[in-house]
């Protein structure tokens, strides 16, 4: 659990803050508690296959010299940049998230992700074939938030139907994920039954399609997955997660009896990773799974996780089928990192603006690493990788006549710090 | 030119290093043997100059040899002079994974010479004082670019003046006007700044400036890969070899072309030995504020959130206008997790540590060994001059959370680890504080070690006002 900040503290930061409008409407107080487990093993680095282009010969670029007498050229040379363009022997597993009712739900959408064919957005290469897609947490029980969050939610906090509202309606999540925390046998040891009523009034308040989370304890979060998944068959729930200490078995089996996808959860170790997916293929189609390589914080060990999902994404590329499935990043992780929510001196603060900005960074880090799915917390972190992934998918060009001259680029805010 | 090929980094072996050194074994470079030094140079963990027999003349060719059998696949370019002087690129690979990236990025903060002078030696003195201590490591600003907005080439010299005076941060000195850029030379003709920009229509006498400076020099061709490629092949022939380039930074919908511009010069460089797209990558987050219509702090937001993705694809040299710490903090962690070793050990070792200097009735507590959780705990109490031992528990390299759900940090280790310490005849009295997030296996903990729990707070900040709250011996 992150610590929270004292109440007081936020108010008087507010008072002190000009901020802008349109980046305070984003701003809606967040705060997350969750902090996924992770372990880190780097033995088995040099396992995986990766694109190069040793023994392929890059095209030989066009040379003339037109050198005056003395060597030094009196006009360009020109040349051209042939683009290093490769091909992969895969492409990572396409996996549908909710299903519409013509196909056999009640989701008034649903996505698919992954179906890559080439790194992330190396769009010089091939177009990015499914966008990545953002799912908001709502909590289906009181937890504890800061002040500063409750202001935004306070009305909604206990009541994950509204809270899901608020998520699709407001903060334009594509996706809820509703965190079924009360069936802790430690917390409020909810029962499955109670857990299907959850279930059903999100599914009622949004449309959009819902990832299924639960508390972390490998034996009651089977039982109720279960009765969630037989409740609901068809709606294409994404289970989060199946771990290597549940009865694997029994999961994938009514997963896939109900027509849901898994999210493979492992601690950072792709060698893990590869061995709970073997453990599903026994029972799941390739087209059911999503995993969950686990995310670290921005300065807690983002780099792990950077390197990770960058190895796991041009290893399926490279036709390491155990790894070539669509990624899935608990984002909100970021919030771990105590720089995303302390209180420090003046010289750093508004922390209302670098807590977000950590969980933004920590996300766009990782979609440059292949995230199809990503689980996040703050709305203007929200916003701004929606607006980056729209910007990525547009198929615009950058305009040469429309080039910021920032070399003499009067910019707004000189004289201000 | 473009047709010379170099080597990949993993295509070297230590046997092709072998036969070209002198093969005396003469131990002079710290190494048992040749073949050892040979190891360690293909691992890129010593230097190749570390052989002296090497510049006897006999071996000058073989030396020779080396030095282009070990160039990076992106050239390692000097900005600056003296301590603070900047290398940018030098990188060998193209993923972080491959081997640890060289040089992290450098982020320099710009300065123009309209600015009233106050302002510009605060923004310099901000680049300059901007540190922040996390685990172990100073993050800091690298550079301050001068930005010509005037056109007036006596304003530029005095700015350049001025800063120059004020800092030893390398410079970056921004006008695409020849005459210009020279009065800015003259305001500073030893400091080897990068020069910016070359293009398409002022190439020459910018490479005339560069040679006669001796400075590194930007090739700049905005969103245009086949001008940027022709500059640099025209720049090294008129004998400018130390380039930047700058394929242009677009915000908003053009950031597809500038990510992907960034990733085929790397990719050129790093996998197909493109020698014309082998130099350091410069991008230019500033950009964002080309928007007169939004708000500072969404300019600020906008402008961090660039360079983030231009970190993490391969610029080795950021111009930035912001000078905000809170949106400059998470670029600058940003990079230096980027920029670690991928194959450091996650843990530490595993035993007593002693804060301050503890008597019997201190306080002892203990955490895990995975590295991050251990600095972070350390630099707390050492921040807050606490005397108090430390138990680091052996946990594989788990987080106290992790290790709990994942059975790697159980009350056994913790009793076990509370006897090895020897604590027991360090302290008279049998209590031990738990982090918080491990509260779940406080009752087992003290069945088995038989000391009194008492559960700590969930985050180490909290730690000094926890024990002047409860800490009683």
């Amino acid at each position: 659990m992150t610590k929270l900040p004292q109440d007081g503290d936020k108010k008087k930061d507010s008072e002190e803050l000009i901020l802008s409008k349109e980046l305070l409407d984003a701003l809606a107080k967040f705060k997350q508690i969750e902090i996924e487990d992770f372990e880190i093993d780097v033995k088995e680095l040099e396992l995986i296959f990766e694109p190069g282009m040793a023994g392929q010969v890059m095209p030989k670029l066009k040379l003339p010299a037109p050198v005056a007498a003395g060597g030094k050229p009196t006009a360009m040379l020109q040349t051209a940049f042939i683009p290093p363009i490769e091909t992969y022997p895969n492409t990572i597993t396409e996996v549908k998230l909710g299903a519409t009712r013509s196909e056999g739900g009640t989701r008034g959408k649903s996505f698919t992700i992954g179906g890559e064919t080439s790194p992330p957005f190396y769009n010089f290469e091939r177009p990015t074939t499914h966008k990545p897609v953002v799912t908001l947490d709502v909590f289906d029980m009181e937890v504890p938030l800061s002040k500063a969050v409750k202001m935004h939610v306070k009305d909604v906090v206990g009541d994950p139907a509204a809270w899901a509202k608020l998520a699709v309606d407001q903060f334009k999540a594509d996706m809820v994920t509703i965190h079924l925390i009360s069936i802790d046998p430690l917390l409020k040891d909810a029962t499955p039954k109670d857990a299907v009523k959850t279930v059903e009034k999100v599914l009622q308040a949004v449309d959009v399609p819902l990832v299924i989370g639960g508390c972390g304890d490998a034996v009651k979060d089977a039982d109720v997955f279960q009765a969630i998944c037989e409740a609901f068959p068809g709606e294409r729930f994404l289970i989060s997660s199946i771990t290597r200490d549940m009865d694997v078995e029994r999961c994938a089996k009514f997963v896939k009896k109900n027509g849901h996808a898994a999210l493979s959860f492992t601690p950072m170790d792709l060698n893990l990773a590869r061995e709970l997916n073997r453990r599903l293929y026994d029972f799941l189609g390739r087209e059911d799974i999503v995993m969950d390589l686990t995310t670290a914080a921005l300065g807690y060990g983002l780099d792990y996780a950077f390197t990770n999902m960058e190895r796991a994404r041009l290893g399926g590329l490279m036709g390491d089928m155990e790894l070539a499935h669509p990624m899935s990043s608990g984002t909100t992780n970021a919030w771990a990192a105590r720089e995303a929510w302390l209180k420090m001196s003046a010289d750093w603060e508004p922390r209302e603006l670098r807590g977000p900005l950590w969980e933004v960074t920590t996300a766009l880090t990782l979609l440059l690493a292949g995230v199809d799915l990503f689980m996040m917390m703050h709305p203007a972190a929200v916003k701004t990788l929606k607006d980056v992934t729209n910007y990525l998918t547009s198929g615009k060009k950058a305009d040469p006549a429309k080039f910021a001259d920032w070399v003499t680029m009067k910019a707004q805010g000189v004289g201000k710090q | 030119m473009s047709e010379k090929k170099r080597a990949s980094l993993k295509e070297l072996s230590p046997i092709d290093i072998y036969k070209l050194l002198p093969k005396t074994n003469c131990k002079e470079c710290g190494q048992d043997n040749c073949m050892a030094f040979a190891t360690k140079i293909v691992n890129r963990e010593v230097e190749i100059d570390s052989c002296k027999p090497l510049f006897k003349p006999e071996n000058a060719k073989a030396y020779a040899k080396l030095k282009d059998l070990l160039k990076p696949a992106v050239k390692e370019v000097i900005v600056g002079v003296g301590d603070k002087s900047k290398k940018l690129g030098g990188k060998l690979v193209m993923y972080r994974h491959e081997f640890t990236y060289k040089n992290p990025t450098a982020i320099a903060i710009d300065v123009t010479d309209e600015m009233p002078m106050q302002e510009v030696v605060s923004r310099v003195q901000y680049t300059e004082n901007f540190s922040f201590e996390y685990i172990g490591n100073t993050l800091r600003l690298d550079m301050i670019a001068v930005r010509c907005t005037s056109g007036d080439a006596d304003k530029f010299k005095a700015v350049v003046q001025k800063v120059a005076e004020t800092t030893k941060l390398p410079m970056i000195l921004c006008t695409l006007n020849p005459v210009i850029a020279e009065a800015g030379l003259m305001a500073a003709p030893k400091a080897k700044p990068l020069l910016y920009a070359a293009t398409q229509t002022n190439w020459k006498d910018m490479a005339e400036l560069a040679l006669m400076y001796e400075c590194p020099l930007v090739a700049s061709a905005p969103n245009d890969l086949n001008t940027l490629v022709s500059l640099a092949k025209t720049l090294m022939a008129y004998g400018v070899t130390d380039l930047v380039l700058d394929p242009g930074t677009f915000p908003n919908e053009g950031l597809p072309d500038t990510i992907n511009n960034f990733t085929m010069l790397r990719r050129a460089a790093c996998k197909g030995g493109e020698e014309l797209a082998g130099f350091p990558l410069m991008g230019v987050p500033m950009v964002a504020w080309n928007d007169s219509a939004s708000a500072e702090d969404l300019l600020k937001w906008r402008e961090a959130y660039l360079a983030a993705m231009l970190i993490v694809r391969y610029s080795d040299v950021l111009v930035m206008h912001s000078v905000s710490g809170w949106s400059l903090l998470p670029d600058t962690v940003l990079r230096q997790n980027i920029y670690t070793d991928p194959r450091k050990p996650v843990a530490v070792a595993p035993g007593l540590k002693v804060f301050g200097t503890p008597d019997e009735n201190s306080p002892v507590m203990f955490t895990t060994n995975f590295a991050l959780t251990y600095y972070t705990v350390a630099s707390d109490l050492e921040s807050s001059k606490i005397n108090a031992y430390l138990i680091v528990v052996e946990t594989e390299g788990s987080a106290i959370d992790s290790g709990v759900a994942g059975r790697k940090l159980t009350a056994e280790r913790v009793a076990d680890a509370i006897k090895a310490s020897g604590i027991e005849s360090k302290v008279k009295h049998r209590k031990l504080i738990i982090p918080g997030k491990a509260s779940r296996i406080s009752g087992e903990i003290e069945e088995l070690s038989g000391w009194k729990v008492l559960v700590g707070p969930r985050d180490s900040s909290e730690i000094p006002k926890y024990l002047i709250e409860k800490w009683q011996p």
